[in-house]
């Protein structure tokens, strides 16, 4: 009825690829969007804050990173942690060895950083594929952690290990430390997720996306129709990479305040972010939040209601928790096999429909 | 989306449902599962014991109940966090957390909102330079106190000089188990022994690596900062490559029933560094019996009683009531705020008669907290493990901290914290 094509009439090519055709959509968009940005910073208290939208929001640049890589080229990651870590600890250098420079910088140079380290990774896929691709990666994993916890120079020699954020602002307002403001942080991590949320869509629908699902479809197919197997994978490690060291950065500075290797950025951390996207669905941007929304926010909800309002003792309640998440992931997988995302995608077909189905 | 949305919404119910403040509020951030639960579980159920027994036996603390709000951690930071922010918008007087890094997350966090932190003889270890951080004690003892404790200990084993010797420190990769490794380096340039640090990776339950490397190393002392199930491997372990078990010895939280247990009788004579004293000879638990497990309030299966965690439970928990009673008398008012509990903490004074009138006569040593020394007094005995009667025994008397080591490296790394956050120190006269 109003979610459908039937009545509105493109002029231009411009408006024919829209990302989101339908008005309805758009809209619908755009006020999820506002609600984000506009009205969400004035109802914020630090535990919506630190315990729901920044841990979504962190988790979701990663699952959107992730899923570049795995989800649109292909190429099984098992690195994430890793990546992530590479990102924290950047974001720790450059916030420590140049005080003055802005948050927003130093998110996006960690970023960069993270990029680097990953194209170096990303080379042995160039040879080998699928499951030894995933060892390869696994390696990067194992590699990097135990680099952070042997490298003193990446900690700046504390005895511990451990490193901390100080405090440092974005365009003048504090978004690392303690002494933060909630909708500050918040908005921060959302501009970065908006952002680059925006520029993962855009990419994937473009030439690169493209040659990416090439690749990831049949990568000898690919290469006859000409697409450059090295520039594509290496593209992929490269922006996924990216994306993964700015969650890290955000993850370490604006969420946590301090981290060490062993503990924050192990391989069940690669695992998490691997299900988020499986879960999600694999090469879908919209998939990766959900995925993230999934894995993050569910058992802070289990949480809240087992213990909360059902007082439950919190042994029992966190053990049945891990069940009731782990049982939801398994019905989940079993009754939609390629993510959450095509609920989503059913749901819009449906309505293109209704009221008159048949 | 409708699960984010119906999650958010309940979340956002339950977080916001502040009740009556009518009372102390004491948040016990503890970890009942996960691999780190046979250390977790003694130590909240002590916690909770003690806060149960004085509301039940003097009606809370100067006549204000007490309400201990159990957070399950899982001794994972991102859950430390969630547990904090969901705590402490209750009233929460003091944190606790038994995690030495959730302690390094709320050190900041906590300073900020002014709320103290006591992590016991865990934590950061240079926050006892209470100048730098005002909000967070580490009384009765450090890291750093207990890795120079075990130093003098073997030294004295050997005779007065540990030059030439090889000892091993196995410890937990994470910035508990890296803590001691700069003390120990220091020491072991001082007294000319060799220092062999293993690290063991989270959580623990593979370990023969390390000990294949033991055996090789020959040590002639192994001393373990390890954590949950990486003891009870490590004793086993240690007991497989027959390494003498009174030369393998832990820090206090390598040091309970629930570590060498499951070890049998491989695991005797086996040692570690105790706060205070073991076992359930003490007036204190005739009231517990009294007023707690006869009454059907023991927290969690109640088979806990009497272990050395379990005792630590009730030192975090009575040391926490003591501060608060402090608190009371220096403000003249019976529900202080978490300011207030912290000038409780500064001026607590530990004494002989008050250990007694807890009901735990020389159960650990006397010592009154201080502006500049929030870690204060810094001692630990050695106490050791016999497996045919189960039970730990000290072996020698409180062992005074190698302060000459210590107190330098407190004074450089808190140098190095106030430095990096811009703290200006205190004021202290």
């Amino acid at each position: 009825m109003f979610y459908r094509e039937a009545g509105e009439f493109k002029t231009s090519y411009a408006a024919d690829q829209a990302t989101f055709p339908i008005r309805f959509d758009l809209w619908r968009f755009w006020l999820v969007v506002g609600v984000a940005f506009l009205v969400v910073p004035f109802f914020l208290n630090s535990y919506w804050e630190k315990a729901i939208l920044l841990p979504f929001l962190i988790y979701g640049m990663a699952a959107l990173g992730l899923n570049i890589l795995t989800g649109y080229c292909g190429q099984v990651s098992l690195g994430t942690g890793g990546f992530m870590a590479v990102g924290a600890y950047a974001s720790y250098k450059l916030m420590t060895g140049m005080p003055w420079m802005d948050m927003t910088l130093v998110i996006l140079l960690s970023g960069f950083i993270t990029a680097g380290v990953g194209i170096l990774f990303g080379l042995p896929s160039l040879r080998i594929k699928g499951f030894y691709l995933a060892v390869a990666t696994l390696a990067a994993q194992f590699f990097l952690v135990w680099l952070f916890n042997k490298w003193e120079w990446a900690y700046n020699y504390s005895p511990t290990g451990q490193i901390t954020a100080p405090e440092r602002t974005a365009f003048g307002i504090p978004v690392t430390g303690a002494e933060t403001e909630s909708w500050a942080t918040y908005l921060f991590c959302l501009l970065f997720l908006f952002v680059f949320g925006w520029a993962a869509t855009n990419l994937v629908r473009g030439r690169i996306g493209r040659s990416w699902m090439a690749i990831r479809d049949m990568d000898i197919a690919a290469e006859i129709i000409g697409v450059n197997p090295l520039m594509a994978k290496l593209s992929a490690f490269a922006i996924s990479s990216f994306y993964i060291g700015m969650a890290g950065a955000l993850y370490f500075a604006v969420w946590n305040g301090a981290a060490e290797p062993t503990e924050s950025f192990a391989i069940d951390k690669s695992f998490d972010v691997l299900f988020m996207i499986i879960l999600g669905g694999l090469g879908s941007i919209f998939g990766s939040l959900v995925g993230a929304a999934f894995i993050v926010l569910l058992p802070v909800f289990f949480k809240n209601v087992l213990v909360g309002a059902l007082g439950w003792p919190t042994d029992i309640a966190e053990h049945m928790q891990i069940m009731i998440v782990g049982v939801l992931i398994i019905y989940f997988l079993i009754k939609e096999p390629e993510g959450l995302a095509a609920y989503w995608r059913l749901a819009k077909e449906k309505l293109r429909l209704w009221p008159f189905p048949h | 989306m409708k699960l984010t949305k119906l999650a958010i919404a309940a979340a956002t119910a339950l977080a916001t449902a502040t009740p009556a403040m009518a009372d102390l509020v004491f948040p016990s951030l503890d970890y009942r599962t996960g691999p780190y639960a046979p250390n977790g579980i003694p130590l909240a159920d002590g916690y909770l014991d003690y806060f149960t027994l004085l509301n039940e036996r003097d009606g809370g603390i100067g006549g204000v109940e007490v309400r201990v709000l159990p957070c399950e951690t899982g001794y994972n930071t991102e859950k430390g966090v969630e547990c904090y922010e969901a705590t402490k918008g209750e009233g929460a007087l003091v944190y606790q957390p038994y995690s030495t890094g959730i302690t390094y997350q709320l050190i900041p966090k906590a300073s900020a909102d002014n709320i103290p932190i006591h992590s016991m003889g865990y934590g950061r270890t240079s926050a006892a330079n209470g100048r730098v951080f005002e909000w967070v004690f580490n009384y009765p003892g450090t890291y750093w106190d207990a890795a120079t404790i075990l130093t003098k200990y073997v030294t004295e084993l050997e005779g007065g000089s540990l030059a030439g010797k090889k000892i091993a420190l196995v410890y937990h990769n994470s910035a508990y188990g890296k803590e001691p490794i700069r003390t120990l380096e220091k020491v072991a340039a001082r007294d000319g022994f060799e220092l062999i640090t293993l690290p063991v990776d989270h959580p623990g339950q593979e370990q023969k690596g390390t000990w294949l490397q033991v055996r090789k190393e020959q040590p002639d002392y192994v001393f373990m900062w390890g954590w949950g199930v990486m003891n009870q491997v490590a004793i086993k372990e240690a007991a497989s490559i027959r390494f003498p078990m009174d030369r393998f010895i832990g820090v206090w939280w390598s040091a309970s029933e629930n570590d060498t247990l499951p070890a049998g009788d491989a695991a005797d004579g086996y040692k570690a560094i105790t706060l205070h004293g073991v076992g359930d000879d003490y007036p204190l638990y005739a009231d517990l019996k009294k007023y707690v497990y006869d009454r059907g309030l023991a927290a969690g299966a109640g088979d806990q009683h009497g272990r050395v965690l379990y005792n630590r439970g009730i030192v975090a928990a009575m040391l926490a009531a003591e501060a608060a009673k402090k608190a009371q008398e220096i403000h003249g008012v019976k529900e202080i705020t978490a300011a207030q509990m912290r000038d409780g903490m500064e001026s607590l004074d530990i004494t002989e008669a008050v250990l007694a009138t807890n009901g735990l006569p020389n159960f650990m040593p006397t010592f009154s907290v201080s502006c500049e020394n929030h870690g204060v007094p810094g001692l630990g005995a050695i106490q050791q493990w016999d497996a045919g009667t189960q039970t730990w025994s000290l072996v020698t008397d409180f062992i005074e901290a190698d302060r000459e080591i210590v107190d330098p490296l407190i004074a450089e790394d808190a140098e190095a914290f106030a430095k990096e956050n811009n703290i200006q120190p205190r004021d202290c006269n």
